[in-house]
């Protein structure tokens, strides 16, 4: 309501975040957590055995870690700052000020461990014959360091999820004393436990992943590379298993408070089922390639380690997908709706209007002349956070399905969206006053032949006032 | 002045002292802008001396020295920014976003423009030696390309930090160019890159003509050859630099200028003079005892930045102060009717009055998708009624698990609401009461 709008009509706002969001975890959880302790323990390993050859391997395939997590894996990291401040500003914006001083302790932890990895790859070489011992110190301390780091993101994460059970919000200052029960919420340990898991197996799948792309490697250092890594993978496969039931298990009982679970939904209870025996299927293939390459380590062939590794990267998706979803309709619990308006203004909304307040809008009043045009600026303020018009999860598409046959009519529409949040809890409920509802329901409405045009503040001249002259 | 679109501010109080905060942002903005400097001024001086290079092989070298340090400058650079960027969206918050969103589309490419540009550093700095003869030219493409690329992600953050402070001009932006061609922005932004090469070369002067440094690395040149190279790029730059940064000050809208601002800024001014003329002195010193100043030098252009920073931190100040003012005035009013909205809404005095709780209860769960007479998303009462009339379990049994039966929307299972509530509404649904 403050800020210009953002809007991508086409892909759609969330989507923007969640994949900036996936590439990161994607590539920083297995190359930046979990590589670390897997690259000191094969240099461990051909340093005991003098294998220099598995010792060049390690380190070849770490410089690749390096160099995707230095570039692509810290600009989707600060790509996860950029697209949320562009698509929900008073979300990121909330959160940045209840929560600088935990960001702020990441941010220290997070300069940190850059400059370690930093010093554990730029004195892999230099530091080899007598000094190989403290390299592989320097290794050791990095593994419990960026462990470390991400336990404390996972944290973070985990309060954000959930932030109004443990902070009373309003317009007061948040008592600092809830930090510290919000950092270990009940979400906590099965979210780092399946994190940790997934990171270290990731990272031993990366491996296998790379090692063929080796070309002039003999079969024999190739043998003792796979090895061990089959190995590892296979140790954390129980670990991961272990916390994604804890975690399933714990999630629930957030959704039942949140809101009535057996609705949580058609939609996603659905999609919940077959998704999770698509990725059951393929994350079944992760041991089985695994023995295989403790079994017969030299043979192990280059297809078997590519569905793994999509496996475990469309594992870690889904959760992160998962753990958004779930704190729906809201995105800082009890306190500010997915739509970006705090629920204490509801009731002046209900009576005034949002348009009466807004600052870039044309129409602070909704009249029967200017009615589909206030329509059309209501869903930027209340709907385009989450919908687009003509794209990814379109209103046009939900209401399609809703009304497939009959003319959309804007009482009908008028009907249904002020109750709609009871049904699909998942939704915020409208914000706006009754004129308000009716001229979105009549937006909509003309929605039903062809899309109307939704352009966002970074294309389209914006209509701004009230003015400070 | 122009009209000025006006916000609310996040009702959310400050989580540090104000003061503290933009403090905080000025100095450590300060240290990332300094790594910045380091990766944008150093990948420009790799590509010039590599070209350089291509006829006189020993400004190759010295560019592949300048070049690996880049990687290391840019790592650094990004890590370093996190905590300015906290800090700005903290201290200015409605400032920062709004502009943001309007540059949206620019602001994304940051993202793609710099893992792009770093990924470029790394495939210069680790195929100097592989890509020679006729692939040489192929490996300068890549290094520019690293260089353009850094050079188009300072235009982004520099048009943005500039917007920024001109909410008189939010109305008037529509695309990334538009805001490019503000007041001030393009002279901010070439004030920036002069900056960013006279603060590598002084750093690369330092680097390379330390006693550590093993000069081997740099076949046919002496320390203080190298040491006179980089001084004589900081000197040149840094007289250009007078002719920029007048015209940036003059060129800066007048709404945030103020004495203590210029005040700042001379004074930062008058110390790079001063850095400049020992600059020059030294440059013609014996060999033997050139860059014996480098110190003075460095404390000098340490003392031209905090100058400076703080300079454009009470231009920023001023700039915005009298429009925050306004707004902190219109939040104030915002939160005092929404509080008296809450007290109104929860005193009932909005509250629909119900024939019972069913019929309250309909309203909230079913009168969405189904009216008295007419197909919503499901049928009509009048249908519900010929279908259960004197059954309700029969009702109760549907809503709990119902199933497709027409095609279209499927009805979601109200399982979640208590026996009672079911009973309630089956019995407003059926029998009106």
């Amino acid at each position: 309501m403050d800020f210009p709008i953002f809007h991508l009509d086409f892909i759609g706002n969330r989507m923007l975040i969640a994949i900036t969001a996936i590439v990161h975890v994607i590539i920083n959880h297995p190359m930046a957590v979990g590589a670390i302790p897997m690259a000191t323990l094969l240099e461990w390993i051909a340093h005991r055995k003098k294998w220099s050859a598995l010792d060049d391997l390690a380190y070849k395939i770490t410089f690749v870690f390096f160099v995707i997590t230095t570039s692509l894996g810290a600009m989707t990291g600060v790509g996860i700052w950029f697209t949320t401040a562009l698509v929900n500003p008073d979300a990121i914006g909330s959160l940045i000020r209840v929560f600088f001083w935990a960001w702020f302790s990441e941010w220290v932890v997070f300069f940190l461990e850059v400059v370690f990895i930093m010093i554990y790859f730029l004195t892999w070489k230099p530091w080899s014959g007598e000094k190989k011992r403290l390299h592989l110190g320097v290794g050791l301390f990095l593994s419990i360091f960026s462990w470390l780091t991400m336990a404390v993101i996972t944290g973070i994460l985990g309060f954000m999820m959930n932030t109004g059970k443990w902070v009373p919000f309003s317009y007061e200052w948040v008592p600092e004393s809830s930090m510290f029960t919000a950092f270990f919420n009940p979400l906590y340990l099965p979210q780092l436990i399946f994190r940790t898991a997934v990171a270290f197996l990731g990272a031993g799948l990366f491996f296998l992943f790379l090692i063929p792309f080796f070309k002039k490697l003999t079969a024999e250092v190739r043998g003792r590379a796979v090895r061990p890594i089959s190995l590892w993978v296979l140790a954390w496969l129980p670990v991961a298993i272990a916390g994604a039931i804890f975690y399933w298990q714990r999630i629930p009982v957030y959704m039942q408070a949140n809101a009535p679970v057996a609705l949580a939904t058609q939609d996603f209870t659905r999609w919940y089922q077959t998704i999770l025996w698509f990725l059951l299927g393929m994350a079944a293939i992760v041991p089985l390639a695994a023995l295989w390459g403790v079994v017969k380590p030299k043979r192990l062939p280059a297809a078997a380690l590519v569905i793994p590794f999509i496996a475990v990267a469309t594992l870690l998706g889904t959760f992160e997908r998962l753990r958004e979803f779930v704190r729906k309709p809201w995105v800082i619990q009890g306190y500010l709706y997915a739509n970006g308006l705090r629920a204490q203004d509801y009731p002046l909304f209900k009576e005034e209007g949002v348009l009466s307040r807004a600052t870039w809008v044309r129409h602070h009043q909704v009249t029967e002349e200017n009615k589909l045009e206030a329509g059309g600026e209501l869903f930027m303020l209340t709907c385009s956070r989450c919908h687009t018009v003509g794209g990814v999860n379109s209103v046009r598409t939900r209401f399609q399905k809703l009304f497939p046959v009959q003319k959309w009519d804007e009482e009908q529409l008028a009907a249904y969206i002020s109750t709609m949040h009871n049904i699909r809890i998942f939704m915020p409920p409208f914000p706006g006053s009754d004129a308000e509802l009716k001229a979105l329901s009549a937006w909509l409405a003309a929605n039903q032949h062809y899309a109307m045009r939704a352009e966002g503040g970074q294309t389209a001249l914006l209509p701004s006032a009230p003015v400070l002259k | 002045m122009n009209p000025q679109p006006l916000p609310h501010d996040l009702p959310l109080q400050l989580p540090l002292p104000e003061g503290l905060v933009k403090h905080l942002l000025v100095l450590l903005f300060l240290i990332h802008i300094l790594f910045v400097n380091f990766m944008l001024g150093g990948q420009s001086l790799a590509v010039i001396l590599e070209i350089i290079g291509l006829r006189r092989k020993k400004y190759d070298r010295l560019a592949y020295e300048i070049s690996s340090t880049v990687t290391v400058s840019k790592s650094l650079a990004v890590v370093l920014g996190v905590a300015p960027l906290l800090a700005i969206n903290v201290a200015y918050t409605t400032y920062f976003y709004s502009s943001t969103v309007l540059i949206g589309f620019a602001w994304l490419m940051i993202i793609i423009m710099a893992s792009a540009a770093f990924l470029l550093t790394y495939l210069h700095k680790y195929t100097w030696e592989s890509w020679g003869g006729s692939q040489r030219a192929l490996h300068l493409t890549v290094g520019a390309a690293a260089m353009v690329l850094f050079l188009a992600v300072a235009m982004v953050f520099i048009t943005n930090i500039n917007l920024m402070v001109l909410p008189a001009y939010w109305p008037r932006v529509a695309g990334f160019l538009s805001a490019v061609l503000l007041p001030s922005a393009l002279l901010r932004y070439f004030h920036f890159i002069l900056a960013t090469l006279a603060i590598s070369a002084l750093f690369a002067a330092g680097w390379f003509g330390r006693k550590g440094y093993d000069l081997a690395r740099l076949p046919d040149f002496t320390r203080t050859e190298v040491i006179a190279l980089f001084l004589r790029i900081a000197f040149i730059v840094t007289l250009l630099q007078f002719v920029i940064g007048p015209s940036l000050l003059l060129s800066l809208p007048v709404h945030g200028h103020s004495l203590a601002v210029w005040l700042l800024l001379l004074t930062g001014a008058t110390i790079a003079g001063v850095m400049a003329w020992i600059i020059y002195r030294e440059l013609g010193r014996a060999p033997a005892v050139l860059g014996r100043s480098y110190l003075v030098m460095l404390t000098l252009l340490t003392f031209t930045a905090l100058f400076m920073a703080y300079g454009r931190h009470y231009y920023r100040e001023r700039a915005v102060n009298p429009h925050r003012q306004a707004m902190m005035a219109k939040t104030e009013a915002f939160m005092w009717d929404a509080k008296a909205a809450q007290t109104r809404a929860r005193m009932g005095m909005t509250r629909e009055v119900y024939k019972s709780s069913g019929e309250k209860e309909f309203k909230a769960n079913c009168a969405a998708c189904h009216a008295e007479n007419t197909t919503i998303v499901g049928p009509p009462l009048t249908e519900v009624r010929g279908l259960y009339a004197g059954n309700p379990q029969n009702l109760i049994a549907w809503a709990r698990a119902p199933q497709v039966k027409r095609g279209g929307a499927p009805m979601p299972s109200f399982n979640h609401l208590p026996e009672k509530v079911l009973q309630e509404i089956a019995t407003w649904i059926l029998e009106g009461k």
